[in-house]
């Protein structure tokens, strides 16, 4: 079988899919979040790659070097506030962040 | 060689931006006494600079660094607006951060790295740069958000903000990534003309609708403003003057600037979406807002309100007037809202705790007759009644709406703002009519006196301004720059 763009355009929707309904459906722990979120940055990345190849244009290729940096930081700025967060108010449970609403 | 510093000309107020944010960090990190203060009058002064700068250097159209950062008459308006409002968004705080803590120089220069993303974002041609400075602008948003650090209410804003808005720049890089794979060009050119040459375009479509969605919520119109009220509530009240602003000019800026630009082929596509968008942020702001009780959910309802009548600028494409009108209402929404943050900062319940409930105002016209006289003025203003510059935004938008033919939406918004201004007028009912509630100190500061002046003479005066100031030349020239 010949692995076609639409296999990798395929897997990478699933990924996406699935880092969504993770950031959505999850009632337990902002951590499963932040995993998530990292999970559609890199179903991303392999959609570019992707293309990359099946275009012949390496630009797709860089761009997803730079999301993989810009991921590294985007994790290290969540996690420095979810332990601000975690100081105040002593647990990360998704249900408990429910201070304000209306 | 020579070429690289051609380019560096042009990218000339970025360059003094960054210089500054850096130079200002290694001052705060080995000058530790009134570290604060300094950082935040320097970095006012070089903002306001700056914004003058963009205005008067010539606005020639230049594409530099192989195509990828663009530079013509609209990014440059746009990038002025967005360093002054920013510049009166740190000295609104001056007082605020002293008090909290004088060693957090940080804060001006969060709000400095963020502004140069900003700048970056409406002067981006390809979609590397864009997603770049989209996260340069998000990243120190982010942390302000959560500045209050022992406070849970702001942490939890912190973390919303987070999670929301790194969620919207995902969507919006699946949607580039998408566009990108089957148009086969970053550059916002190459896009456009692969784009026309295509025979199907379904796959363009549902990366428009995820590029779309990523930048509807950072102008927090619905269906994704759920972040905005929580978020606004919970940071601190100067941090909320900032997310109220320039944040919110910039996303619609590059709204203008991808849907006039590479997606213009596809109009009919998301002609339809931006019309819902605006329709619906328009009724569930107004609506909404009209039974909150804290002051800043209120802002942020109305803020909602507010982008939905910015985006009716946006349906008057493939006429460019639009643009201008859009570009006046963001002007007069960016005065008049700084202008009711520095109200609400300078009334205190207790010592560098600013008022947040509504009714904390009631009442407050016996005591500070001039802050709730300005007040008054502003909330007119949003509320669109004549002499005062929210009525000229409203008249400037609905008259492009009516010339594209956009009859039923113009009677939809004029009717919703009408239910809207319940709400505002509300407020000075409590100023005016009704007996003082809580203990209210003023805090004398001499930067909040100075924003609310210039803001209110703006407001109350901009029948004159414009006339005199060349407000109207300037962004019928931003616009006509946009179309070439």
């Amino acid at each position: 079988m010949i692995i076609e763009l639409g296999h990798y355009l395929i897997l990478s929707s699933m990924l996406f899919t699935i880092g969504v309904v993770g950031v959505f459906l999850n009632r337990k722990n902002v951590i499963i979040i932040l995993m998530s979120l990292e999970l559609i940055l890199l179903s991303i990345s392999i959609n570019l790659v992707a293309f990359s190849a099946f275009l012949n244009d390496s630009v797709g290729q860089i761009f997803s070097l730079f999301i993989l940096t810009v991921a590294a930081g985007e994790a290290a700025i969540g996690l420095a506030i979810l332990v601000v967060y975690f100081r105040n108010v002593g647990n990360i449970e998704v249900d408990q962040i429910n201070k304000m609403s209306g | 060689m020579n070429l690289i510093f051609e380019n560096i000309i042009f990218l000339s107020s970025e360059i003094i931006l960054i210089l500054t944010a850096l130079i200002l960090l290694m001052l705060g990190a080995f000058k530790k006494k009134n570290s604060a203060k300094i950082v935040i009058y320097f970095s006012f002064i070089i903002l306001i600079f700056l914004s003058f700068l963009e205005i008067l250097i010539p606005w020639n159209s230049v594409n530099i660094f192989n195509n990828s950062i663009t530079q013509n008459g609209f990014t440059r308006l746009v990038k002025a607006m967005i360093y002054f409002s920013s510049s009166f968004a740190i000295i609104l705080s001056a007082r605020w951060l002293i008090k909290y803590d004088d060693k957090a120089f940080e804060y001006p220069i969060l709000i400095l790295f963020s502004v140069l993303g900003m700048s970056l974002m409406v002067s981006a041609n390809d979609l590397i740069t864009l997603y770049l400075a989209i996260e340069l602008q998000s990243l120190p948003l982010y942390v302000l958000a959560s500045f209050k650090r022992d406070n849970a209410e702001s942490s939890e804003a912190g973390v919303k903000y987070f999670v929301l808005g790194a969620l919207s720049s995902s969507l919006f890089l699946f949607g580039s990534s998408l566009v990108y794979g089957f148009s086969g060009s970053i550059e916002f050119d190459g896009i456009y003309n692969n784009i026309q040459a295509l025979e199907t375009n379904t796959a363009i479509i549902i990366g428009l609708v995820f590029i779309l969605s990523g930048l509807i919520f950072k102008i927090s119109a619905v269906p994704f403003h759920m972040w905005t009220p929580d978020v606004y509530q919970g940071s601190a009240t100067p941090v909320t003057a900032f997310f109220a602003t320039a944040p919110k000019l910039t996303a619609l800026c590059m709204l203008i600037n991808i849907l006039y630009g590479p997606l213009s082929g596809m109009q009919e596509s998301w002609y339809q979406i931006v019309f819902f968008v605006s329709m619906a942020s328009i009724a569930l702001g107004t609506f909404s807002a009209i039974r909150q009780t804290n002051i800043k959910r209120l802002l942020a309802y109305s803020s909602i309100a507010h982008m939905g009548f910015a985006l009716i600028g946006l349906l008057s494409f493939p006429n460019f007037d639009g643009v201008q009108s859009l570009l006046i209402y963001m002007l007069i929404y960016l005065a008049t809202t700084l202008g009711v943050f520095s109200c609400i900062i300078s009334l205190e319940i207790s010592e560098g705790e600013s008022i947040n409930e509504i009714n904390d105002l009631s009442g407050i016209s016996k005591k500070f007759p001039f802050t709730a006289f300005t007040m008054a003025m502003f909330m007119f203003s949003y509320a669109g009644i004549p002499p005062l510059g929210g009525f000229f935004a409203k008249y400037f938008i609905f008259r492009s709406a009516i010339e594209s033919g956009l009859i039923f939406l113009s009677i939809f918004g004029l009717l919703l703002s009408v239910v809207g201004a319940f709400y505002y007028i509300r407020i000075i009912k409590l100023m005016y009519f009704d007996e003082p509630k809580t203990i209210i100190t003023k805090s004398l500061s001499k930067s909040l006196s100075f924003t609310n002046i210039v803001c209110i003479i703006f407001i109350v005066f901009f029948i004159f301004i414009i006339t005199i100031a060349p407000i109207t030349e300037l962004t019928k020239n931003a616009a006509i720059a946009l179309g070439n």
